[in-house]
């Protein structure tokens, strides 16, 4: 293996057992096995005695999480992971950090490891906030003496001086977000595995952790394999990207081109409305069906910029009081990007039973990329939210054109806009100009 | 371009099935220091949160030793041994059966109720319960205080042999682990295990010689009695405690001994058979 590869796996593969019977349960009763073996004896027994064939392990089945999935990433490198739910990312994560065995391949790891799996892995309430920095460093990989050499750059970067003494149950979210990641940025790891952790925090944070992470690989020269969905971050962080999907690697390059990949590949048949279906409030409305087709009413989830969008929503009402609702769209970071509401086009509904709206979104501003929904339905003139919040990734803008491979965009939004190169002037020209400029900066 | 990280080039890492096996040892070794740190969360918790947590570790024995005195040598009127007052002698027995059930409590329920940890960061996982032990040995020191405080009433001097206390309560630490560990790794797997444990801990307090002398069985039974490993722990602690005219029946000790390091050996190899798929089923 060359001495500069940092991670190779090779046909990694990871099986999970998943038992008819077991599939329902939790966790396993030791009653339960015993009931089920005994069951299964019994079975066997008259089933010889009939003079059967035996079925051995008809009632297991195994599920492969991850399948010969096999890359490198050389060391300096930052490696982008994506794919949707289920696609075996934390699985491979899990894999790569030892949390758990591999079921076929093999993974030749090359330096020290830190993963960075969740924020504040073991934080203790009770604890104060300096004890927790000892304990979440020793749980992350550092020794006391390299946690103690950097306490104070923890502290700062946490922005927690003052509560250091206090028990970490008395901290608002915030700051046990922040001190958590600050904990973890610290960490000396020569890879760095990062899962996910940058959905927390706000943006002022998520801010100042991208920064960290981009420090990290820029100037220290680590390797970092990084997870996320937040497409924007991954294009802008990573050199190169693996895109997962049921298990299997099916596209690895540069970064740009596997958001590409991922973006323009649309929603897959297996994303069903079921798994965006927030359970807060299960006596709510309920969102019946969702689509997306083009102002003619073509089924279409994806759409080139600047084409007109229509959402098709049915909503099923819990009652017939009067209703108005609410469609946020937001990107792929769930920020919202802009709400329109029943009522600024019409009456609010009062009819009861399943509600059809069809909105048109014309000509929507919106650059190329992943976009999500939500949908609030509530009491007209009240702030009370009466009913669900529906969250569910619902079209993709593709197209658009990046000039170069690690074309890294800021914003969501586009215009249809015109550069000029203007032709040179001479330089008196140009002192005309400032000079008509200057009363209005007078002013 | 400036190298920034100085590589070690004996730091390849291979993962490969059935492969964690390796240098299992080694890596122990190397997560000692979490290994300190859990201990210490576990010890600060436990003392931050009740004064109860204290008065709990002073209660519980001198409430059984309260029962287990009127109950055998008042009541039942069995004897001590070597002269010491029949309180004393109960106290000296359950120090170590104590530790041994606290121990077993403690580490039975570690790995559940850390389950964020192994689910999110690797160790060697037997870290856990061993970390979880050194809770019942805080217990156990406080429990100490009581019984030297015990003796100095009664006016009750023990001899040289106390020097050899430390040997002891290793002894019953590493005796108490076999099981804790067996029963800890049994526990991730079928969660109904741990109704298992209150059982054990109970029917062990009267089968095991705390309430009264070992010398009391019959002498064609003892060598037998002492297949529980707990009969030669206490022996143990009484002889070092009491002094030297508690005499140590030697087979007795030996055999409970061999039972200890089976059962040591059977729990740790269980455990770690079981470790890789911790994360998988927690």
């Amino acid at each position: 293996m060359a001495e500069d590869v940092a991670i190779r796996a090779e046909g990694l593969g990871k099986k999970y057992l998943i038992g008819h019977a077991i599939e329902r349960e939790r966790y396993t009763a030791l009653r339960d096995v015993l009931a089920r073996s005994a069951r299964n004896a019994w079975r066997k027994a008259t089933d010889l005695a009939h003079g059967h064939a035996l079925l051995a392990g008809g009632a297991v089945e195994e599920f492969w999480a991850l399948e010969d999935v096999s890359f490198d990433v050389r060391r300096g490198e930052v490696l982008g992971i994506i794919g949707r739910n289920g696609a075996g990312k934390s699985t491979l994560l899990k894999i790569l950090s030892r949390i758990t065995e591999p079921s076929a391949g093999r993974v030749t790891i090359r330096g020290r490891v830190a993963s960075l799996l969740e924020v504040g892995t073991g934080f203790h309430p009770e604890l104060t906030g300096r004890e927790n920095i000892y304990l979440n460093g020793a749980i992350l990989g550092m020794s006391r003496a390299e946690i103690r050499r950097k306490f104070d750059e923890i502290v700062a970067f946490a922005e927690v001086e003052k509560f250091l003494d206090t028990p970490v149950k008395r901290y608002s979210s915030g700051m046990h977000v922040r001190l958590a990641f600050a904990v973890a940025a610290h960490l000396e790891p020569e890879i760095l595995i990062v899962d996910e952790v940058l959905a927390v925090g706000d943006g002022e944070f998520q801010k100042k952790c991208l920064g960290k992470m981009d420090e990290v690989s820029r100037h220290d020269g680590r390797t970092v394999l990084f997870v996320s969905h937040n497409l924007d971050a991954i294009a802008r962080i990573c050199h190169q990207g693996l895109l997962l999907r049921g298990g299997k690697a099916v596209f690895s390059g540069s970064a740009a081109e596997t958001v590409e990949q991922y973006t323009r590949a649309g929603l897959g048949p297996s994303q069903s409305l079921e798994d965006f279906r927030e359970p807060r409030s299960p006596k709510g409305d309920e969102l019946v069906a969702v689509w997306t087709a083009t102002a003619e009413g073509m089924p279409s989830s994806t759409f080139s910029q600047g084409q007109s969008i229509q959402v098709g929503i049915v909503v099923r009402l819990k009652d017939g009081a009067t209703r108005d609702f609410a469609l946020v769209i937001e990107n792929r970071d769930s920020r919202p990007l802009f709400t329109t509401h029943l009522t600024d086009c019409s009456a609010p509904y009062s009819v009861g039973g399943d509600a059809t709206f069809l909105v048109v979104i014309k000509s929507p501003s919106l650059r190329n990329g992943e976009y999500l929904v939500s949908l609030a339905s509530f009491i007209p003139g009240s702030q009370r939210i009466c009913d669900s919040v529906f969250h569910f990734p619902l079209f993709n803008i593709a197209g658009g054109r990046a000039a170069f491979p690690a074309d890294r965009r800021w914003g969501d939004l586009y215009f249809p806009i015109e550069w000029q190169i203007a032709p040179q002037q001479r330089r008196e020209g140009n002192a005309q100009a400032t000079a008509v400029l200057r009363p209005a900066r007078a002013r | 371009m400036p190298e920034t990280i100085v590589f070690d080039r004996r730091r390849v890492l291979i993962l490969e099935p059935g492969r964690a096996e390796r240098h299992y040892w080694r890596d122990l070794w190397a997560y000692r220091e979490l290994f300190v740190i859990l201990a210490w969360r576990d010890v600060a918790v436990r003392y931050k949160q009740t004064v109860i947590g204290v008065l709990w570790a002073v209660i519980r024995p001198f409430l059984t030793m309260v029962v287990f005195t009127i109950v055998f040598g008042r009541l039942a009127g069995l004897p001590s041994e070597a002269g010491a007052p029949y309180p004393v002698m109960v106290f000296a027995g359950m120090l170590p059966w104590f530790l041994f059930s606290t121990i077993l409590g403690e580490a039975s329920s570690s790995l559940v109720g850390n389950a964020n940890l192994v689910g999110k960061v690797y160790f060697p996982r037997l870290i856990i319960p061993a970390s979880s032990a050194v809770v019942a040995l805080v217990d156990f020191a406080v429990s100490l205080a009581i019984l030297f405080g015990l003796m100095l009433w009664y006016g009750f001097w023990p001899s040289w042999h106390l020097a050899l206390l430390p040997a002891f309560v290793a002894l019953a630490i590493v005796a108490s682990l076999g099981p804790a560990f067996l029963i800890t790794a049994l526990n991730v797997k079928y969660r109904d295990f741990r109704y298992i444990i209150p059982f054990i801990i109970q029917f062990g307090l009267y089968v095991s010689p705390v309430g009264f002398s070992s010398a009391i069985v019959p002498a064609q039974w003892r060598f037998w009695y002492s297949l529980n490993p707990a009969v030669g722990v206490i022996d143990g602690f009484r002889w070092c405690l009491l002094g030297g005219d508690s005499p140590l029946y030697w087979p007795g000790f030996v055999l409970s001994l061999g039972v200890a390091a089976l059962f040591l050996w059977l729990g740790t190899a269980y455990f770690r058979r079981t470790e890789r798929s911790f994360a998988d089923l927690i």
